[in-house]
């Protein structure tokens, strides 16, 4: 099993945390990763609108949920309040989704909960990372 | 229903909202008495008439609290002092005057609650046995994880917990690296010993380790006069 990186976008599309977790993982630089974010953001909204079908999701849900190469498998959270966890995972990799909200629950605890965090701002809680990493690295 | 009865009426217009619709005031209730009404048994007010002031001192010795409505209060806590504070030293301060009230109540709570084996501790050691045993258990339901001496001051203690619960969820910035939350704990420790007339300063450090990244050590730093006290009794025992 092995997850390759986390990215969490904050509402606006804004990119608030990016992780790798293998070694030797092709970097993108800082300003890239942000871009790839509100790029994103942008085609996550795009899908959300493009179905044909009525009443998908209550009028707010819907949306891109997986995108898949032969590379890579990428799965998209939206929480309720428009929080996007984006898990980039090998193309076999089962279970995604609960892996996803395991690292919601572990944001909710870790960075929700810590009274330094400014809601909507990049993620620099020591726990959280701590934490993230114990849950993904004995998978790996 | 006095309230639907006024909205029928026909010599009241119709608006969406109830509160500015013409007619006399009296025919519409105000929404808070409503509300008031329906939410007659709270915490305080209980439908019984029985109010937790009415309730037995024991009833809640082995409860226990969700402890994530607790990391939300304490945040809150900590963010409320922080924006009236100027300096981490200050914020700490804070945090340890709002554990010292708590634990002035606990003591008391806790010494009517041993009953008859509560006994007046006068040693320095059976007052920090106290502590990390039955205080730490009443709070956190775990005993401290270790007590020790200082080795360079005589009138310095230590009471060490490996992760204390009131920053489980905390992750101090860089730039506040001094800062440790868990001074609100030192607070209730301080209280303690000076309930129990063993006046000190209690401080909260973080000394991080590999394998326990929330290491804190509590400072206990008695008053002189404490420590004079200390060699009386020693010698007197020694007679």
């Amino acid at each position: 099993m092995v997850i390759l990186s986390l990215l969490i976008l904050n509402k606006a599309g804004g990119l608030i945390f990016q992780r790798d977790f293998n070694e030797g993982l092709k970097k993108l630089s800082s300003n890239d990763y942000l871009v790839l974010a509100g790029t994103f953001h942008g085609v996550h909204a795009i899908t959300s609108r493009i179905s044909p079908l009525r009443d998908l999701g209550g009028g707010g849900g819907g949306g891109l949920e997986v995108l898949e190469s032969d590379k890579f498998r990428m799965q998209c959270f939206q929480t309720l309040t428009g929080t996007k966890f984006l898990i980039f995972a090998e193309p076999n990799q089962p279970n995604v989704d609960v892996v996803v909200r395991r690292v919601y629950e572990l944001y909710a605890d870790y960075v929700m909960k810590n009274p330094f965090y400014q809601i909507e701002m990049p993620i620099r809680c020591e726990a959280f990372e701590r934490n993230l990493v114990a849950y993904i690295k004995p998978k790996q | 229903m006095q309230r639907g009865d006024s909205l029928n009426s026909p010599f009241v217009p119709f608006s969406p909202n109830p509160s500015i619709q013409q007619g006399t005031p009296t025919s519409t209730p105000p929404l808070k008495h409503t509300l008031s009404s329906s939410t007659s048994s709270n915490l305080r007010y209980s439908s019984s008439r029985k109010s937790i002031y009415d309730r037995h001192l024991n009833r809640s010795q082995r409860s226990e609290l969700s402890k994530a409505s607790f990391a939300f209060l304490f945040g809150e806590m900590v963010q409320y002092a922080q924006k009236r504070v100027n300096g981490i030293a200050d914020l700490e301060k804070k945090l340890n005057l709002h554990g010292y009230s708590i634990g002035q109540r606990l003591l008391e709570l806790l010494l009517w609650r041993e009953g008859r084996s509560a006994k007046r501790e006068t040693r320095i050691l059976g007052i920090l046995q106290f502590i990390t045993t039955t205080v730490y258990r009443s709070i956190f339901n775990k005993p401290a994880d270790g007590l020790e001496k200082s080795r360079d001051n005589e009138d310095e203690y230590m009471l060490i917990d490996n992760d204390p619960m009131v920053n489980s969820y905390i992750s101090v910035p860089k730039e506040m690296s001094q800062l440790n939350c868990a001074a609100f704990v030192a607070g209730i420790i301080e209280a303690v010993l000076d309930g129990c007339l063993f006046p000190g300063r209690v401080t909260a450090h973080s000394v991080p380790t590999e394998q326990l990244p929330a290491k804190t050590v509590f400072l206990i730093k008695f008053d002189d006069s404490v420590i004079e006290r200390e060699s009386v009794l020693v010698v007197t025992r020694a007679l």
